[in-house]
């Protein structure tokens, strides 16, 4: 295979330069099952598109350059760290496993997201978790440093969002919460009643909460190099569905 | 708030038959019947009356006769019972009305309006009890071209799935339907060798073992959504529409979102599953095309996927995007199309007749010179099998029977399928209610259903001197219209009777 060397510690190194998304996928997948690398590196990623979509079990995948849509769309395992920025649809379905950005993402970041976490650096664009869902004791993460575009969290029905606004960012984003219906987004800093989603109540965060933010942030700075209890020193608001069955009074049966 | 409606239905008790039996107690969710202590007999309540029939079907001695009240207000061609009644009930509750199966209203039904023709000497008619009869379809994108190389065929084909006869049980999702009501559709369909579809509500666990006869569908919900589940599948539908409630999406209540249906769907018992309108990773046809190839990738190209939409104005238009967005099959649902749960106001007056459809999306990937790259399946209000062979001489491959499914289950229609209340056993997860239906005997009735329609679609292909359903698809000289006008038989691309 051209363009792949095994270094010593299990790291398996393409260079993703001209490689349709296709082939590129077809040769992951070739590698993760013929060699059973701990580390795949990607190198020269030029938009590829569902990278992580078909590779089931523990492989971290490094990328670097600029993988295209769907990043992880399905995943199933993996742990995928990008060195550099993440398009639309990153971790789109997800089931499990890790996704690092360092650097931004774009719109629909963990859409109907199932499980798994995802850490992005700086911001996220719009329709972030968007229908996010739990079940039981799979609930899905996310996790971003920077801030928001509108409708995070829309239609939300399970899982963790939270958003530090580091390095003193304002959080703009409107539509919070619109029609969430489960799931929890906190949210360091400030945001005004008119940026909230008519479904969703304010309050803040619980013992429990302050568990699952110290938990997530800590891994967050684990990676980015931050320091959690500067962090967690907050202040953090708590943003939750006000109803189980938000449009349940809109009929008349 | 005194209410001023009147009962939607009367209960008429012969006294003389009624043997105070109490099946009728028994049998009704809606507890219209009761038993009156100080009375000693079996009354009712008829302002809980839906009008599902089933205690009369029950009733051992025939003493119940269930019909529409009278309700005799002045005779009124504007403001007809039915404006009345949606009214007065919005005026006091302020509520959108929700209403479950398909539309009741008279849109042209074009079926009816199409007659087939048959062979008459000049080129003989076949008879299918000797002569071999073709109805297997095969569902894919075809291509262009064939290569073949030393009687080899050199040319990779897209995956294509195979159907024994060109039906198919359409989205019935569970959570919507009770268990017994899926497990009937997968079994039925494993039998009969055709495709049953999950609709978005998952497959449960054990139901696996019918992965290979399911279409799983990925819709804007994403219940249930995983790679088990999209590669568990015969084929994978993306659905965008639906023909009963076009650009709107669902709310499955949460009293229906029981412990097996939260684990199939994978979120909390007891919370609304809702589907939203649109996707919201879907915003363009490039968009579709993005999750096409997603879900191809997650299941290494070895399923065919399928978009469906519902029939409106500019199906062809967005048809051919479909198509060129890497779709192996279209899905067209019509106006009539059935639904578990939509606004009364929107499933009767949204979208077009599916026949209109089926021909102008035909028409217009022939002209792009691209109808082979996916199949067409029709939807949404096919009756019987003369629809099934219109259909497909229209320019369907296939047809999705879903309401005509529901009633070889004991469906009797009553629109209240949202409710979560089903006498039938169908449409509900209540579990006193849901194991009335019986699995073995429902796949039964299924199974003869489509086993009936098969033998006529086989007897009316003959006639025509057909031999192969193949042959049949868009052969609309096979088709002439009655009663239509200009522009609708121009629409559905067929001559008038007897030009």
């Amino acid at each position: 295979m051209k363009g792949i060397y095994l270094s010593k510690n299990g790291r398996v190194v393409v260079d993703a330069k001209d490689i349709y998304y296709r082939d590129l996928n077809r040769l992951l997948q070739k590698i993760f099952v013929e060699r059973h690398p701990k580390v795949i590196e990607l190198r020269n990623v030029t938009g590829q598109r569902y990278i992580g979509t078909r590779i089931r079990g523990e492989v971290e995948i490094d990328i670097f350059g600029t993988p295209g849509s769907d990043l992880g769309a399905f995943m199933d395992g993996p742990t995928i760290k990008v060195f550099g920025n993440a398009q639309d649809g990153c971790g789109n379905t997800m089931n499990s496993g890790r996704i690092i950005v360092y650097g931004h993402a774009g719109d629909i970041l963990g859409m109907s997201m199932r499980g798994g976490k995802i850490f992005v650096k700086t911001d996220i664009g719009y329709r972030g978790a968007i229908h996010m869902k739990e079940y039981k004791e799979k609930i899905p993460v996310i996790v971003v440093g920077g801030t928001s575009q509108d409708f995070l969290g829309e239609y939300m029905a399970g899982g963790v969002v939270i958003l530090l606004g580091l390095n003193n960012k304002s959080h703009r984003a409107t539509f919070i919460g619109t029609g969430m219906h489960g799931g929890r987004i906190f949210i360091r800093g400030r945001v005004e009643d008119y940026q909230l989603g008519k479904e969703v109540g304010l309050e803040e965060p619980n013992e429990e909460d302050r568990k699952v933010l110290e938990e997530n942030i800590t891994e967050f700075c684990t990676y980015f190099g931050y320091e959690p209890s500067e962090i967690l020193k907050g202040p953090f608001i708590k943003l939750y569905p006000k109803y189980l069955r938000p449009y349940g009074r809109l009929y008349a049966y | 708030m005194k209410s001023f409606l009147l009962p939607e239905f009367l209960v008429e008790r012969d006294e003389n038959r009624c043997i105070q039996c109490k099946v009728c107690i028994t049998q009704c969710g809606f507890e219209t019947h009761y038993f009156d202590e100080e009375l000693g007999r079996v009354m009712h309540k008829e302002e809980r009356c839906v009008g599902c029939q089933r205690c009369a079907v029950f009733c051992p001695t025939n003493a119940l006769i269930i019909r529409p009240h009278p309700w005799n207000l002045r005779p009124h061609a504007n403001w007809t019972k039915e404006r009345y009644y949606d009214l007065t009930k919005q005026a006091e509750t302020g509520g959108v009305i929700l209403v479950g199966s398909g539309t009741d209203k008279p849109h042209r039904i074009y079926w009816d309006h199409i007659v087939l023709n048959a062979s008459q000497v000049t080129n003989p008619s076949i008879d299918p009890l000797r002569e071999p009869m073709e109805l297997r379809t095969y569902l894919g994108s075809k291509p262009d071209a064939l290569e073949i190389k030393d009687g080899e065929l050199e040319t990779e084909l897209p995956p294509q799935v195979k159907l024994e006869t060109p039906i198919l049980f359409s989205a019935l999702s569970f959570g919507a339907i009770s268990y017994q009501a899926q497990e009937s559709l997968a079994r039925a369909a494993k039998e009969v060798g055709i495709l049953f579809n999950t609709g978005e509500g998952g497959l449960p666990q054990s139901l696996k073992e019918y992965g290979k006869y399911a279409i799983v569908q990925c819709a804007s919900g994403r219940f249930g959504v995983d790679l088990d589940y999209l590669e568990n599948s015969a084929m994978i539908e993306i659905k965008i529409g639906q023909g009963a409630k076009p650009g709107i999406g669902g709310h499955l209540p949460g009293e229906k979102v029981s412990e097996i249906v939260s684990r199939t769907r994978m979120i909390p018992k007891g919370t609304d599953a809702i589907s939203p309108a649109p996707q919201h990773d879907i915003y363009s046809i490039e968009d579709l095309s993005t999750l096409i190839y997603a879900l191809k990738e997650a299941t290494n190209y070895k399923k065919p996927v399928a978009v469906k939409i519902a029939a409106v104005h500019n199906s062809a238009a967005i048809a051919t995007g479909i198509v060129r967005a890497g779709a192996d099959v279209v899905v067209l649902d019509g106006l009539r199309g059935g639904t578990g749960a939509a606004p009364k106001i929107i499933r009767d007056n949204v979208g077009i007749p599916i026949e209109l459809a089926i021909a102008a999306v035909d028409t217009r990937l022939r002209e792009e010179g691209i109808r082979n790259r996916a199949s067409v399946i029709a939807a949404g209000g096919i009756r019987c099998s003369a629809d099934v062979i219109k259909a497909i001489a229209l320019g369907a491959d296939a047809v999705y029977i879903g309401t005509a499914a529901l009633v070889a289950m004991g469906c009797t229609l009553c629109q209240k399928c949202y409710t979560g209340i089903c006498n039938w056993g169908i449409c509900t997860q209540d579990p006193k209610l849901a194991k009335r239906l019986n699995p073995d005997i429902t796949t039964e009735r299924l199974v003869n259903l489509v086993k009936a329609w098969s033998n006529e679609i086989k007897e009316m292909l003959g006639g025509m001197g057909i031999n192969s359903v193949e042959s049949l698809r868009g052969n609309r000289l096979q088709l002439r219209g009655i009663g239509l006008a200009d522009w609708e038989l121009k629409v559905l691309g067929i001559k008038g009777a007897g030009e």
